[in-house]
């Protein structure tokens, strides 16, 4: 008896997915589609969960209509694997006929979604991925992104660290992969040209499941470390550092992923003092903010992290786009130009506008781990207004240097 | 498989109609579900070789499949090879791949072999994660696509595409079916049912065993330079363990043994995942689940099942049937049993 | 010379859990012969839990008790409803439990959503220790002792009790213990939960090591296969050697050869695996 009903259960799926394809999508009056890529299942899914959520924020208060056209968001889920993003961009667009593409999460994701979006000719928002070539040396014109340059926030953190405080000699530690690199090397570059020095870099794996190995390899003759990771490993290497007795007599600073709030509610003691800077803070006083984040908050019962508030401005963007072109969307260049030309001033980060290389010209706010009503936040300690991915850098001369990796800018001799 | 010749012809001329003539008239979407379908059908078809025919359950399968896509991807990438010779040297990544890895693994039997190529299959996917200057690490290895094979057939379409893969996988499937029916893949099936008894009629079964070895990897890495030029893009994420226990699934899902089996078995987890996820987000909840099921009550997966009901006798096995006679073993080899005096 | 010393006490203590982490496999190896792929997904079972009563009730120990006895029945179900039908089938077997090991990865994410989380040592273990100029946690001397410990347990309980003596007659020879009057279904069951509790038992202790996040039972599974491989499925001794062999070699690895970092683990796997097939100390 079971037996045939496992081979019923499977004929009859493949009936039902054979159906499910062919059948001609319905037809009416035709709303706005926006493909969503994230993962919303796997180890990544709580991040993308809060893309979902911000991004799906914004069409809510707006009742999913803009200039006066229904928007229907598709979301899919990629796992945060490559692989998956293709396949599913290919599924957004060939059969469900998307406008646009918003995501992915993951930068290899990203990279991958790049030549794919390119190819298609599909107007694509990328409200989190941070790899700095998409916007610089490996730029598109259907790519527009919403977020930030993984070098963006550090390269004015290498120049604040020197003028705030008295660390001259600093150790690195982050991801050995892009991220980490790009982080690192922008914080680098501008901390050493400022009189600083890194003296020491240290590259763990992703998912590494110790980072005693290399807290042991920390020298003693330095003032600080820096330290760029994010999610479950962010939260092991702030325990671990704590435990070692590191947090006691070396402060730590580092990139803005290693106390976002996608993780802060889990932290302890251990990460009070670090100062990190990125474009956005759940703690930042403005009134948009404020009013962003108790709408979030109220609505799905936690704080915004910095992958809620880039979807929600990405929506925001989006928005704007389709009200200079009063929603004809259909003429992609033309939206493309429009989405490129839009100006926020009343982000709940702050002003927003792009670039010539369609990546955010933004404020970077310098933020330290605080304790307020027993809650701990990224209090905003300063703020760089109008910082671009280039900071203060010519443009061209910017590209003519090799992206910033394990070896560049190299360590002095 | 052994049929009667009518019907086998029936089911063949069904199927390449189908395959042929389906992306004409249904939606672009299909045409790519299909393209992955055949891509890990190959691979899981080479997989089938090993496990449903000669009785070896490798777990790191993936790392022939990856390490090709990856061959091929540096070629084009940062050798500037041209497409279709970047294949050939993908195909032979792989198989060399195989053949060095095959003298280590082969030595072991049932469980340990299992844990061997699960090992192997880790090293290689810890190799192309750290070699961040050839394989770009995390990242991945962007910028295969297009492929042009250089003779006026643009490849730029799905479609295209689509014909292109189904012409290689065709030619593949049917050269590993004619190795399968051949005298060599009778012996394989021998040494699968019992290999001390094959050893005693004089085969030399590590041979066989290595060389099936190194043809399924061989053939796993063509269905990766495949996937590599439909993708445009490679990751480590194609060759960790959870793409080598998939391929297990698929093998066990679409029948062991039966070949043609493994194909029907990727398409069902390639339409399913694509279907199922639609409407929920518990996919993987319900892949287990399933595979659980088949496993406890339908282990010759469905084109075993199918066999089975249409009364044929089912060839490939997850459970050792009783060992196999020494009569009959041999009258498949063409030895007439009473000849040899034995 | 502090440089070694840390190096050293890191290795034992990242040695100690992976013993923990392990034993459980190889144990239900070496007594079953089943290559147990739900592993991974035992430990993160057993982390979750943890993490749940700790907030709950505030007590580790509870915490513990609560894993062991939620992984040991799960381990039964699963022995005893669904593996025992393949007996000496262990193809038919291991893929069982990597279809279980799907189930059970979604099954957590579904449960306790996709956060990543920390669970704190208990308060007293929080401290950190001063030896000399070396600073150490206090927890990962905790993992140590207790490794050393359930090591000693394990092997007091297979080599001198008459538990033992039972369990080791009826992996031998399943026949003759039955003929000697051994009731051998329930036993098999009975060690197969206990391995599945010790898995879950390791994912308690591992919790505020490693954390507690979707995707930690794949991240474990690799270096439990890593152990057994190097120190042989099946051998007390093997587990023992093995767990302290990779993290010693691993932690020396990354900091001598950062590049290799990964290779570090795989390539003794490798040299030892070409030498001997099962392992340093494994039973064929």
């Amino acid at each position: 008896m079971t037996r045939r009903l496992a081979v019923l259960a499977v004929a009859g799926a493949v009936l039902v997915t054979g159906v499910g394809i062919t059948a001609p999508a319905a037809s009416q009056a035709r709303p706005i589609r926006i493909g969503f890529i994230v993962p919303t299942t796997g180890v990544f899914a709580a991040n993308g969960r809060d893309m979902v959520n911000g991004f799906t924020l914004f069409w809510e208060q707006r009742n999913f209509t803009v200039a006066g056209r229904r928007v229907e968001i598709i979301v899919e889920d990629d796992v945060g694997a490559p692989a998956n993003t293709l396949t599913k961009a290919r599924k957004l667009v060939e059969q469900d006929r998307v406008d646009m593409l918003v995501g992915p999460l993951t930068a290899n994701s990203g990279l991958a979604l790049r030549d794919f979006v390119h190819e298609a000719k599909v107007p694509t928002l990328f409200p989190i991925v941070s790899a700095d070539d998409i916007t610089q040396r490996r730029r598109t014109p259907y790519i527009v992104r919403v977020g930030w340059t993984s070098s963006q926030p550090n390269q004015p953190f290498g120049e604040w660290i020197t003028k705030n405080t008295s660390y001259r000699r600093v150790a690195t530690i982050g991801y050995d992969f892009a991220f980490g690199h790009e982080n690192v090397g922008g914080f680098q570059r501008t901390f050493e040209e400022s009189g600083g020095r890194i003296v020491q870099k240290l590259w763990p794996p992703i998912g590494a499941p110790d980072y005693g190995p290399y807290l042991a390899q920390l020298r003693r003759d330095i003032d600080a470390v820096y330290a760029i990771f994010s999610g479950a490993d962010a939260l092991r290497f702030l325990s671990q550092y704590q435990e070692f007795g590191l947090k006691a007599r070396l402060p730590l600073i580092g990139g803005g992923t290693l106390t976002d709030e996608h993780i802060l509610p889990q932290m302890g003691n251990e990460a009070l003092d670090i100062v990190t800077p990125l474009h956005y803070s759940a703690a930042l006083s403005t009134s948009e903010n404020r009013a962003f984040a108790s709408a979030y908050a109220k609505k799905y019962t936690r704080s915004p992290s910095y992958y809620s508030e880039n979807s929600y401005t990405g929506a925001r963007f989006v928005y704007e786009a389709l009200v200079a072109l009063r929603g004809a969307v259909e003429n992609r260049e033309a939206f493309l130009a429009a989405l490129r030309r839009v100006e926020i001033s009343d982000a709940p980060r702050g002003p927003v506008t792009l670039d010539a290389f369609a990546n955010p010209v933004q404020n970077i706010y310098i933020r330290k781990v605080e304790r307020r009503g027993g809650l701990l936040q990224n209090t905003v300690v300063f703020t760089y207004r109008g910082v671009s991915q280039f900071w203060k850098y010519d443009p061209e001369e910017f590209l003519k240097q090799p992206v910033y990796s394990r070896d560049f800018p190299p360590m002095k001799p | 498989m052994r049929m009667r010749r009518p019907l086998r012809l029936l089911f063949l001329l069904l199927g390449g109609a189908a395959l042929l003539l389906l992306p004409q008239f249904l939606p672009v979407y299909f045409t790519h579900l299909l393209i992955l379908t055949l891509v890990y059908g190959l691979a899981a078809m080479s997989l089938d070789l090993l496990l449903g025919y000669t009785g070896l359950t490798s777990f790191g399968h993936a790392a022939y499949f990856g390490t090709a896509a990856y061959t091929m991807g540096v070629a084009i990438v940062r050798l500037h090879v041209r497409p279709l010779p970047a294949m050939g040297v993908g195909v032979l990544g792989a198989a060399v791949l195989a053949a060095l890895f095959g003298l280590l693994a082969i030595r072991a039997t049932a469980v340990y072999f299992l844990i061997i190529t699960l090992a192997l299959g880790m090293g290689m996917w810890g190799l192309a994660y750290r070699w961040v200057s050839v394989t770009g690490g995390d990242n991945g290895l962007p910028g295969i696509l297009p492929v042009d094979l250089g003779f006026g057939w643009p490849l730029r379409d799905a479609v295209a595409l689509y014909y292109f893969i189904l012409t290689a996988c065709a030619v593949a499937a049917f050269l590993l079916y004619r190795l399968t029916v051949s005298p060599f893949g009778l012996a394989l099936r021998g040494i699968r049912e019992s290999e001390g008894r094959m050893r005693m009629l004089g085969f030399n079964t590590w041979l066989h065993k290595y060389v099936a070895f190194v043809v399924a990897g061989g053939t796993a890495g063509l269905a990766g330079t495949l996937y590599a030029a439909y993708n445009g893009f490679v990751s480590p994420t194609d060759l960790h363990i959870t793409g080598s226990a998939e391929q297990v699934l698929v093998v066990i899902l679409g029948g062991s043994g039966t070949l043609f089996g493994s194909m029907i078995g990727a398409g069902l987890v390639v339409f399913l995942r694509n279907l199922i996820s639609a409407y929920t987000q518990r996919w993987l909840l319900i892949l287990g689940i399933v595979f659980i099921a088949t496993v406890m009550y339908a282990p010759e997966g469905v084109l075993g099942k199918a066999l089975a009901l249409a009364g044929r006798r089912f060839s490939g096995r997850l459970v050792p049937a009783a060992p196999a006679r020494r009569e009959d073993v041999l009258g498949e080899l063409g030895v007439d049993a009473r000849e040899e005096g034995a | 010379m502090e440089f070694w010393l840390g190096q050293m006490l890191n290795g034992l203590s990242f040695g100690a859990l992976l013993f923990l982490l392990a034993s459980g496999l190889s144990l239900i190896f070496g007594l079953m012969r089943i290559v147990n792929i739900a592993h991974g997904s035992y430990y993160l079972l057993g982390a979750y839990i943890a993490l749940s009563v700790v907030r709950s009730t505030r007590s580790f120990t509870l915490a513990i008790l609560t894993a062991l006895a939620v992984l040991a029945s799960i381990g039964v179900l699963m022995q005893r409803f669904f593996l025992a039908r393949f007996y000496r089938q262990e193809q038919a077997q291991v893929l069982l439990t990597m279809g279980f090991s799907f189930a059970f990865a979604d099954l957590a994410l579904w449960l306790w959503g996709g956060d990543p989380q920390r669970l704190a040592a208990p308060a007293r273990l929080a401290r950190s220790v001063a030896l000399g100029p070396v600073v150490f946690p206090a927890y990962r001397f905790t993992v140590i002792l207790v490794g050393a410990v359930v090591a000693l347990v394990l092997w007091l309980v297979m080599e001198r009790t008459r538990l033992g003596a039972i369990v080791r007659a009826a992996v031998d020879d399943q026949e003759m213990a039955r003929g000697l009057g051994v009731n051998v279904g329930p036993l098999l069951t009975g060690m197969f939960a206990f391995g599945a509790a010790l898995a879950g038992f390791g994912g308690v202790m591992g919790a505020p090591f490693l954390g507690v996040y979707p995707g930690a039972d794949s991240d474990v599974l690799p270096l439990a296969f890593a152990v057994v491989i190097i120190g042989g499925l099946g051998s007390l001794r093997g587990a023992v050697v093995g767990s302290m062999l990779v993290g010693i070699l691993d932690h020396f690895g990354k900091a001598l050869f950062p590049e290799l970092s990964y290779f570090t683990l795989f390539v003794p796997m490798a040299i030892i695996l070409a030498i001997r097939p099962t392992g340093l100390f494994g039973r064929g």
